[in-house]
């Protein structure tokens, strides 16, 4: 076993994702087949490679300093499902 | 109490630099309007919409990792924090992990002891601001997208500060260092320049660090000092009742000047990092260094020591003039102009900066230009008026944006110092004040400041007081 079931339910909940216990069982499962499979990668050297951060060998993509048009208020919350003022409303934010 | 105890200081330091746009799309960073009038799908976090790093974002982390004596990564990385929270809405956040564009630098700190000390900088990283969250309203939190992808600097220190002192000349250092290199305006209340600090208590003889409390977003030098006391304190008072210090995030209260625990929040550091697979690694060239390089403005460290040998003026003075660059501009430009050093000191320091704090205009607007006050200057070393007249001509020069000489001449300010003139006004005022001449010969010398007053005010002001001086010593003397 290379992953616990308290593992899954952590991940799960930092993910904030609610399992059933059949899921939680059921992801183990396949999490562990997963991370057996990757596991293989260990038996080979891999001293002198660079991490791969990226499937496509490109790099240094910028944009200028430069305004462009922005959405405007009315637009950008258009879509949520509580707005006020411009502002998104969401549940209280206790601190 | 505190003499058992050696404090140890880190400090991280959010500055948010002045581009004109966002650092992964092209919003304005324009502080204080509308919410969310400066947001597209990029930084509202749509599904799909992709983020492209803005160029000055990076050169302005290389400038400050040259002007920090960093080591500038030829390759670095960006990487998705992931945490849930309500301002920031696509669940992480983008940022620097295993490969920041800078590491290993250090600054150079005065501390109160007038030693000087080596603060080392760990890393700059860039990233991107979260949204701004309003709990005022009644029943949900407002959020407001406009500060989000707003670029930022994390620079964060090695724990080499012993003292809250120690860490505010760090901070004041690096907030006089970003905003001469005019990466960052230097707003405190604003939240350009944030700092955290974490603090931790081990006893003298120890070599391992105690555990640590990190201090939360604070945005005043004043604050900081507060909530870094406080907290050495309350960590002092747990360790002498053989109690533990419980490694967490605190919140400074300004109202109380203390610090409390930020409930629930250890689950929040698994950020589990990854590269974000939609920003490409950054390579930076031996040469785009060498460009920026050339861009790096003179430091306040060398500013001050070549004003001092330069200009010959004082160590203080120099300090003074330098720790703001529009001011060293200023001063600089009108030295070149004028030549001499101290002269320029005086007005720069004094006439200038008490026009400007009445007026309340930043240096950059000053009415009256380094050019312009130079020719005054060249009219009182040429004797053409006196200081104190200056005075008067440069308040004149601030109303109207007219020229020194141009005022001296309208309003017939010129110094009189020849004899011819200044003669007969002599004999006016001898005529008129027999008592006190008569006193005056007969030893009260001290009314010489009597005769000298008269004189400047039936020229208003106008008479070279040297030759004014020595007529009138003659004539009393002479005719006694």
């Amino acid at each position: 076993m290379n992953i616990t079931r308290e593992q899954v339910e952590h991940v799960a909940r930092l993910a904030r994702l609610a399992l059933a216990d059949e899921e939680l069982d059921a992801l183990t499962g396949e999490m562990d087949a997963i991370l057996g499979y990757v596991e293989k990668l260990n038996n080979l050297d891999t001293d002198h490679i660079v991490p791969t951060a990226h499937a496509v060998p490109m790099e240094n993509a910028f944009r200028d300093d430069r305004i462009g048009p922005s959405l405007g208020t009315e637009k950008a919350v258009s879509n949520a499902p509580e707005a006020a003022d411009g502002c998104f409303v969401v549940p209280k934010v206790i601190e | 109490m505190l003499s058992k105890y050696e404090v140890v200081i880190g400090l991280e330091v959010h500055v948010q630099l002045t581009t004109d746009t966002k650092i992964f799309c092209h919003c304005a960073t324009r502080f204080g309007n509308q919410p969310n009038s400066q947001t597209c799908p990029v930084c509202l976090g749509l599904p799909g919409a992709l983020p492209v790093l803005n160029k000055k974002v990076v050169d302005y982390a290389i400038l400050t990792g040259l002007a920090t004596h960093c080591a500038i990564a030829p390759r670095s990385l960006f990487a998705r924090k992931n945490y849930f929270y309500p301002d920031l809405p696509k669940g992480y956040q983008i940022s620097q992990f295993e490969l920041p564009i800078c590491e290993h630098g250090r600054l150079e700190i005065d501390t109160q002891e007038g030693e000087r000390k080596t603060i080392g900088i760990t890393r700059i990283h860039m990233e991107e601001d979260a949204g701004k969250l309003l709990h005022d309203s009644g029943t949900g939190s407002r959020v407001d997208l406009n500060r989000a992808c707003t670029p930022l600097m994390e620079i964060v220190s090695e724990p080499d500060m012993r003292s809250s002192d120690e860490a505010i000349a760090y901070l004041k250092k690096l907030h006089q260092i970003v905003v001469y290199l005019g990466v960052c305006d230097g707003n405190l209340e604003e939240g350009s320049f944030r700092c955290d600090a974490n603090v931790s208590l081990r006893p003298r003889d120890q070599k391992e660090f105690g555990t640590r409390a990190e201090l939360k977003n604070i945005n005043s030098f004043r604050f900081i000092k507060q909530a870094i006391d406080y907290e050495v304190e309350r960590q002092a008072e747990i360790l002498d009742d053989g109690g533990r210090v419980t490694q967490e995030t605190r919140l400074f209260d300004t109202a109380t000047g203390t610090t409390r625990s930020m409930r629930g929040k250890e689950e929040a550091h698994d950020y589990r990092y990854f590269p974000d697979p939609d920003l490409v690694p950054l390579l930076v060239s031996e040469d785009w260094i060498e460009e920026i390089r050339k861009s790096l403005p003179e430091l306040p460290e060398v500013k001050i020591d070549r004003f001092v040998t330069e200009y010959g003026i004082p160590r203080y003075d120099a300090e003074v003039l330098a720790a703001e660059r529009a001011t060293a501009d200023y001063y600089d430009a009108l030295v070149k102009e004028q030549g001499n050093g101290k002269l320029c000191s005086n007005w720069v320091m004094g006439e200038v900066q008490r026009a400007l704090n009445e007026s309340g205009l930043p240096v950059t607007e000053c009415p009256v230009a380094p050019q312009q006050l130079a020719g005054l200057l060249k009219r009182i070393e040429d004797n053409t008026i006196s200081g104190k007249i200056a005075k008067q001509v440069f308040d004149g020069m601030w109303q109207s944006g007219r020229d020194a000489d141009t005022i001296i001449e309208q309003q017939g300010l010129r110094q009189v110092s020849d004899l011819g003139t200044i003669e007969p006004i002599i004999d006016q005022i001898l005529a008129a004040n027999p008592e006190q001449v008569a006193e005056f010969r007969a030893g009260k010398e001290k009314l010489l400041g009597f005769f000298v007053g008269q004189a400047m005010k039936l020229t208003k002001g106008k008479a070279d007081p040297a030759a004014l001086n020595e007529v009138l010593v003659r004539r009393l003397k002479a005719e006694g």
